[in-house]
């Protein structure tokens, strides 16, 4: 690093490689390229097999697509507040990056509760499983492993949120707005599920996921210790190539939802 | 970033250069690059002992050296071992070692990740392998066919060793690819336009891209024959609907690119020592350079040649025997390049040369006999015979195995600063030559004449007896000039004469280092005007010679040492040992164990995740790291000071 680039914006020097686009973000896009891969094997999978057996199980009496279009909507937004994310991180705005940060987070864990529920319901309901028809494979194969991507990506932007936080715990009040925002994250959840178990149905595994909540959130603020006080500004790269992976499993979701769920309707 | 403080981490850094640590903390990649080496000879000694077992087997009629079950065990490790094992990972090595070097970087792009890649390429090889210590080696083909490999007909455990073993391989290539490809766009010496680049920097960059798209769909079809084996999903098994043929199209939509990605580093390396031994540019640079990305290319549009018996319909059969038969074009395209290049060059007959000129020989018998059998009529004749077994080690050995000793011979100067001995090169060369027609040139034959591939013996009465036995002395042959060439390599690392920088006279820029190179590779900035840059300093105009930059004032920025990588791997290891011995006794996975013990190992799984995740946090957390080194003045002579306005590369 020669004395006058170290003064220089050190976002705009990771930029100065052959082609200008920084090392991991070229590594990101190789990556994604190459999962393009992995999730055209798993649908090309799964419609060969629609086609061979077109009648064996009729989705649409499983799908329940108010549902699934639903929290499909919800990961969309997540690309939304994804994009704001990044760009709040390069404009070094620390207050609204983390607003943003933890909205796609939980709109990335509404998802995968969505997901979950779906998998519960379609196993004890309606008796779908990996070994149940050759349907049952390849769909949880296939939005298994997408589910498995969303899961990633939450732990990763998670990872960067508490990178965010200060150091001691006796800063955070000095921070703009952040214990409102750490305090609505924390109990959003448990309304929202106690909500749930009023008006959708009494199970008690609403509260326990509640009340889970309630306690894992300070465990994790506690074990995340050795992350918190990481970020700076140049990691607003690191968090623009999170949310390059983001987009790209969102826009498979696109593809999934439509050739999965969307075409059985038609 | 440049930090020196070493404990940036939760624990301190490995700081050991030397020593058992200092290697597996590595993040140099000519040291990675020397690990890969290590590995890939050591593996394909061990292919070329199951070879020879088959061999011996085969050389009279009737024998009974090993019983048909072992047999297949053999021909099913040696054909896993010989293209996952030895030659992927020593076209591995070059990637790392020189690739870099002829770009002109300081390192590859993620030291870390290419340490990854290194550990989990030994994890993978020790997974394959432990099959044997078990005594349940895989017993299905290379290309594991469906149903063959579903749990009701391969019942024990060796099946699952070979995919899960298979899968760590596959993360070992992908995170050496996304590496190598973001390393050659990013990371080039100022001046290295892309069309500089040296042609085996330009053909790990397409045998990178071809990794990253074709070992997905492998990956995937590994993981539902997994899912049907262990978890009663029905991808394959017939019972409950699944089509085996589906195997075969994922696992061909991955292989043929796959045999793409053991010749193309080869025709790399060809195409560099030819114009070295010949003292002339090489001819047609452009053409070759796009000959060889069209392969690529077109290698993902001929997958289902392999499956022309099949029955896939007269259409389907008919446009892959024309995209077969179109990839000779560009292939032929090489070799006419090749032969141009030696076309009135001052040919200097040294032992790469003569591994580069016995390459292009021998490669194009091996592609004579592909355009046969790429016409699916005759195919039907040649499928499954010794024909088939000739053809693909012809362009498996003449072609990159050839080319990979070439190699070796060549850099052997530049990674060790010492020479090997040329005579005994030379004869080592003539007895791989020889030994491998006459154990290779008869099969064609033996298939001409009806003898199936992967049969464990045979009649008298076939009339196959006498090729059969020439080819065992050949492989006898071709075994013994192999391990002698490993053993003058090992010899020569401590008794070779000094080689100076550059004893050929080469022409690209990784000759522009000392031999060794210094651990930060150059000391300054080479600024690149022409494309065999080295020649050019010695031989060329004024305008055409390197012009140097030096580093800035803080020095060569180094990256720290990490135990992650290792550590990821080893997680790997344990969640893989997990799922193979899943349903499992716990006694079977360690015998020394009293049975009974009820335990479900799948738990294994389970904690080898953590472990791998646990590494992963923390090679997140700890960083890139680093320190700074400096350069004597005797490395700097005529190199300028950095522009300011520029920012300096280091
Ligand atoms: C010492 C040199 C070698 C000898 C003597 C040798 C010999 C053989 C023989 C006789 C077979 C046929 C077995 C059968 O079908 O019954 C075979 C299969 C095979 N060989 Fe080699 N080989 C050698 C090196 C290599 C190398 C360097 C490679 C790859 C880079 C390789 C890849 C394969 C593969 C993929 C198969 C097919 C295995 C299968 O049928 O599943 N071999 N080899």
């Amino acid at each position: 690093m020669s004395d006058l680039a170290a003064h220089a914006d050190p976002l705009e020097e990771l930029k100065q490689t052959n082609t200008g686009v920084e090392n991991k973000k070229m590594a990101m896009w190789a990556f994604l390229a190459s999962d393009c891969m992995f999730f055209g094997t798993l649908i090309s999978t799964h419609l060969i097999y629609r086609k061979i057996y077109p009648t064996v199980v009729d989705p649409t009496q499983i799908f329940s697509i108010e549902l699934t279009g639903f929290s499909s909507f919800i990961l969309l937004m997540s690309s939304f507040l994804m994009a704001l994310t990044v760009s709040s991180a390069h404009k070094g705005n620390l207050t609204s990056m983390r607003t943003f940060l933890l909205g796609t987070i939980l709109f990335g864990g509404v998802f995968l509760g969505g997901q979950v529920y779906e998998f519960s319901h379609f196993v004890h309901e309606k008796g779908l499983t990996l070994s149940s028809s050759v349907f049952g494979s390849t769909f949880y194969t296939l939005t298994g492993t997408h589910g498995i991507h969303v899961a990633l990506g939450v732990f990763w932007l998670a990872m960067w949120f508490f990178a965010t936080l200060p150091k001691k715990f006796s800063q955070f009040t000095r921070e703009e707005r952040l214990p409102a925002q750490l305090i609505t994250f924390w109990v959003a959840l448990p309304v929202v599920m106690v909500l749930v178990y009023f008006i959708h149905h009494h199970s008690t595994a609403y509260l326990l996921i509640a009340a889970g909540w309630l306690v894992l959130f300070p465990v994790l603020m506690l074990v995340t210790t050795p992350l918190r006080g990481r970020y700076s500004h140049v990691n607003a790269l690191d968090v623009e190539t999170a949310g390059l992976y983001w987009h790209f499993v969102d826009i498979v979701w696109i593809i999934i939802f439509t050739a999965v769920y969307l075409v059985e309707y038609l | 970033m440049s930090t020196t403080d070493a404990t940036y981490g939760i624990w301190n850094r490995p700081l050991k250069k030397t020593g058992i640590v200092g290697f597996l903390t590595t993040v140099d990649h000519k040291k990675i690059g020397i690990g890969y080496a290590i590995g890939a000879l050591f593996f394909l000694l061990v292919g070329g002992v199951e070879a020879l077992i088959i061999r011996l087997q085969l050389m009279v009629p009737e024998n009974n050296l090993v019983d048909a079950r072992t047999y297949n065990e053999l021909f099913t490790m040696h054909g896993t071992t010989m293209v996952f094992l030895a030659v992927m990972p020593l076209s591995a090595a070059f990637f790392n070692y020189i690739m870099p070097l002829q770009v002109g970087a300081r390192d590859v792009a993620f030291p870390r990740l290419n340490a990854l890649g290194l550990w989990c390429f030994f994890v993978g090889g020790i997974v394959v392998n432990l099959s044997w210590l078990y005594q349940v080696a895989p017993a299905i083909g290379w290309f594991g066919y469906a149903p063959l490999t579903t749990k009701p007909y391969s019942p024990d455990i060796g099946t699952d060793f070979w995919i899960v073993g298979l899968q760590i391989l596959g993360i070992a290539s992908l995170a050496g690819s996304f590496n190598f490809i973001t390393t050659i766009l990013n990371m080039r010496a100022p001046g290295l336009s892309m069309m500089r680049l040296p042609v085996f920097t330009w053909m790990t960059l397409v045998t990178s891209f071809l990794i990253i798209l074709a070992f997905p769909p492998i990956t995937i079809a590994l993981v539902e024959l997994m899912f049907d084996r262990h978890f009663g999903t029905h991808f394959f098994d017939v019972g409950g609907g699944g089509k085996p043929i589906l195997w075969q199209h994922l696992f061909w939509i991955f292989g043929h690119p796959e045999v793409y990605i053991l010749i193309l580093p080869a025709m790399g390396i060809i195409s560099e020592v030819l114009p070295v031994f010949s003292r002339k540019p090489l001819f047609g640079y452009p053409l070759v350079v796009f000959s060889g990305a069209v392969i690529g290319f077109l290698g993902f549009a001929v997958w289902s040649h392999h499956m022309f018996t099949t029955g896939l319909g007269i259409v389907a059969t008919s446009a892959f025997a024309f995209l077969t038969m179109l990839i000779s074009i560009p292939t032929g395209v090489k070799i006419f390049n090749w032969i141009g290049t030696l076309w009135g060059g001052r040919i200097r007959f040294t032992t790469p040369m003569l591994f580069a000129l016995g390459f292009i020989w021998m490669f194009m018998l091996g592609g004579f006999t592909g355009i046969m059998h790429s016409s699916p009529p005759v195919d039907a004749q040649q499928q499954d015979s010794y024909f088939v077994i000739a053809h693909f080690h012809y362009v498996l050995i003449g072609g990159s195995i050839f080319a990979l000793l070439c190699g070796i011979y060549y850099w052997f100067p530049k990674v060790t600063g010492k020479l090997m001995n040329d005579n005994i090169g030379k004869l080592l060369f003539y007895t791989i030559f020889v030994g491998f027609n006459l154990a290779f040139f008869p099969m064609h034959i033996l298939g001409m004449t009806g003898m199936p591939r992967r049969t464990h013996t045979y009649k008298a009465e076939m009339g196959w007896a006498e090729p059969n036995f020439w080819s065992t002395i050949g492989a006898l042959i071709l075994g013994f000039g192999i391990l002698f060439v490993v053993i003058q390599l090992i010899y020569s690392c401590f008794r070779g004469q000094p080689s100076g920088e550059n004893p050929w006279d080469a022409r690209t820029l990784e000759w522009d280092t000392s031999s060794p190179p210094k651990e930060y590779n150059f000391g300054y900035t080479p600024v690149i005007h022409s494309r065999d840059q080295v020649w050019e300093n010695k031989y060329g105009a004024a305008e055409k010679k390197m012009g140097k930059i030096a580093p800035g004032p803080h020095g060569i920025h180094m990256p720290d040492q990490s135990w992650w990588p290792l550590m990821v791997a080893i997680g790997l290891f344990i969640s893989g040992m997990g799922v193979i011995f899943h349903h499992q006794p716990m006694s079977t996975l360690l015998p020394f164990l009293p049975e009974g013990i009820h335990f479900h190992i799948l738990y294994f799984t389970g904690f080898g995740m953590v472990v791998t995740f646990m590494s992963i946090i923390l090679w997140a957390i700890e960083g890139p790291g680093g320190y700074h080194l400096h350069p004597t003045a005797e490395e700097l002579e005529g190199a300028v000071q950095p522009d300011p306005q520029q920012g300096g590369h280091h």
